[in-house]
């Protein structure tokens, strides 16, 4: 795996001073995060036409964020983590066409009801590992937007939800046309979530998380509940899925029935894996990567997109397992050696 | 009213064998090596577009077509397997499934590049079109053609899995890869032969299902699902599980279509859902 949290040494004796240490080193703000957030910031007033490009870059990044957290900490591998992304897309459309406009209460809907459907499905998926598992998340997502496909009338089939309309957040600040509005609001949104994230891996749960993915036989014989530890790893994950979905259908005002694609989640698998898994930030930079890149490239024939998309997918997993993240970080060390030996 | 169920039993069984050669070797390998290949489907995409170039491109006989897909197809996986995956055995089931997806992304692009995006027409000989009569029915030639042909592969397959040394040797080794190989058979020379096979018979599957299910670049997705199913419901490496998970599939689907047709593929999720509640270690497994 990265070879990321690896620098402090290992405890001979454990005490709480030693622990406290420990979770201080492992939870600081590395740079990696710092940069990340500032050039978000930064690019918000540098490039003010590109104002929906950078919200939708962060709400993929939201998705890719929600996907790490059950991949690279719990492990556990999904082929369909779009279907809760779709749903909390869904919820909060349908919840404004009913008229329930509110953006923040919207949201919140969103990620229950994603949560729940990520809680029921939890059950299943606790229980099955490698070609199961995948099929399970696979087929739950294929149903999901074959039940979307087919209820036209509430979905609107292939033609997607739009005409969304969502009032003013806190009653003032209207969504504009140019997207002022949307991007502050989704920076403000994924950057809480970020931090909650954030708390999340660095507490004794993350902790326990990422002693399923090293060894899943060791972690019940120390006492921890692994099928309640993969219920509530996927049930977060997929809520937070559905605040991205959510964000996505309130700042485009249209939800379309790509949300709930397999290309989607077949595209989280690749962010994560460029950014590198397991580290949260990671998930963002691949996300704004593989977003940016798409965007660059939008002459490009979809077909050789994806053909290169593949290509860079099997060489990450070949050669570059902890991604750009894993990469940059063995950059630094290597030059610290050499400015040690100087 | 016995006709309708007789149609979807037969056209059920008839699926139901085309799902089990797409399948069957994905169930192997996996059993043997615990490696999630989602690529399976994507072989068996391969096989159909190498029948449908030789007998558009090159007007072979339809039935010639046939070995030469399995024998492409297995090729092709077999390079694939000796380059890429066998870096991969021993790593997290992580890591595979991303080699795997980048290979069916891969995949599907280049078929798109080379063949298009849209269905590819078959056309087939005189004397496996249309229909014969038996009494009040009206058999489908093509498929009683499936279920003779792919009951013949699948008898020799279980044949060889039950009564030759190689079977039992793969028997072993899904059962205890390691003891397997202390007992001194070579586990990955093993495995690179029912991986050979695997894939042929997912060529071989892919150029019989044209002609019923069509073809087109998301044939490697669309199928996906299908395999996955077939070897999770079957159990780990076993053939005869993942026969009857094929051919339950196979009829359920039939049926589903024929007398609900607005639920689409539904049926067949919500049974899987069912049955992985009810048996998270497939219906087949041995406890």
């Amino acid at each position: 795996m990265t070879a990321i949290e690896i620098p402090a040494p290992a405890p001979v004796t454990t005490s709480p001073e030693r622990a406290h240490k420990v979770f201080a080193f492992t939870s600081r703000w590395r740079w990696e995060e710092i940069a990340f957030w500032l050039a978000a910031a930064i690019s918000i007033v540098v490039f003010p036409t590109h104002l929906v490009l950078i919200a939708q870059v962060l709400i993929t990044g939201l998705f890719a964020l929600s996907f790490d957290l059950l991949v690279g900490y719990a492990g556990i591998p999904s082929l369909g983590h779009a279907a809760f992304f779709g749903i909390g897309a869904y919820t909060a459309g349908l919840l404004a066409r009913a008229g329930w406009t509110e953006p923040i209460t919207g949201l919140v809907v969103a990620a229950v009801v994603a949560g729940i459907a990520g809680l029921i499905l939890s059950v299943v998926v606790s229980r099955l590992t490698g070609i199961a598992l995948i099929m399970i998340t696979l087929g739950v997502a294929q149903f999901f937007y074959e039940a979307a496909h087919s209820a036209r009338n509430i979905t609107g089939g292939d033609d997607g939800l739009s005409g969304i309309n969502i009032a003013p957040i806190f009653g003032r600040f209207a969504f504009d046309f140019y997207g002022q509005t949307a991007v502050i609001y989704t920076f403000v949104v994924v950057f809480l979530l970020y931090l909650v994230a954030r708390r999340i891996v660095n507490s004794p749960f993350g902790l326990e998380l990422k002693g399923i993915r090293e060894n899943v036989r060791r972690v019940p014989a120390i006492g921890i509940p692994l099928r309640n530890r993969y219920m509530v790893a996927f049930t977060v994950a997929a809520s937070l899925a559905g605040v991205a979905g959510a964000l996505l259908a309130q700042i485009t005002q249209t939800v379309a029935l790509s949300s709930l694609s397999f290309e989607r989640s077949a595209a989280v698998l690749i962010m994560v894996m460029i950014g590198g898994m397991g580290t949260l930030i990671g998930a963002l930079v691949g996300a704004a990567a593989y977003m940016v890149a798409q965007d660059r490239l939008s002459d490009l024939n979809p077909v050789y997109w994806n053909f290169w998309v593949g290509l860079l997918l099997v060489l990450f997993v070949l050669f570059a397992r902890g991604g750009l993240i894993g990469g940059v970080d063995r950059l630094v060390v290597w030059i610290r050696a050499k400015q040690k030996k100087s | 009213m016995i006709g309708n169920l007789l149609y979807i039993i037969f056209s059920g069984v008839a699926y139901g064998v085309l799902l089990f050669l797409m399948s069957a070797g994905l169930a192997v390998t996996q059993g043997l090596m615990r490696f999630a290949n989602l690529a399976h489907a994507a072989f068996a995409m391969l096989g159909g577009y190498v029948a449908v170039t030789l007998m558009n491109t090159y007007s072979w006989p339809f039935l010639l077509t046939l070995p030469a897909a399995a024998l492409a197809t297995a090729l092709f996986a077999g390079m694939l397997e000796r380059l890429l995956f066998r870096r991969f055995y021993n790593v997290s089931q992580l890591y595979q499934i991303m080699l795997t997806v980048g290979i069916v992304s891969m995949s599907v692009a280049a078929v798109t590049f080379i063949w298009g995006s849209v269905n590819q027409p078959v056309r087939m000989p005189p004397y496996l079109s249309g229909s014969i009569q038996v009494g009040s029915f009206d058999i489908d030639v093509y498929r009683l053609f499936l279920i003779l042909a792919g009951g013949l592969v699948v008898w020799a397959l279980i044949w060889g899995i039950d009564s030759t040394s190689f079977g039992a040797k793969v028997r072993a080794a899904v059962d205890n890869r390691r003891v397997t190989a202390s007992c001194g058979i070579n586990v990955d020379r093993l495995f690179m032969l029912a991986f050979f096979i695997g894939s042929a018979l997912a060529g071989l599957g892919g150029a019989l299902s044209v002609n019923l299910v069509g073809l087109s670049p998301t044939f490697a997705t669309d199928f996906l699902i299908y395999v996955l199913i077939v070897v999770t419901l079957g159990g780990h490496g076993s053939m005869k599980g993942a026969l009857g998970a094929a051919l339950l599939l196979g009829v359920v689907d039939v049926a589903g279509k024929y007398y609900v047709p607005q639920t689409g593929p539904f049926i067949i999720y919500a049974l899987t859902i069912t049955v992985l509640f009810w048996r998270p270690h497939g219906l087949f497994a041995r406890a």
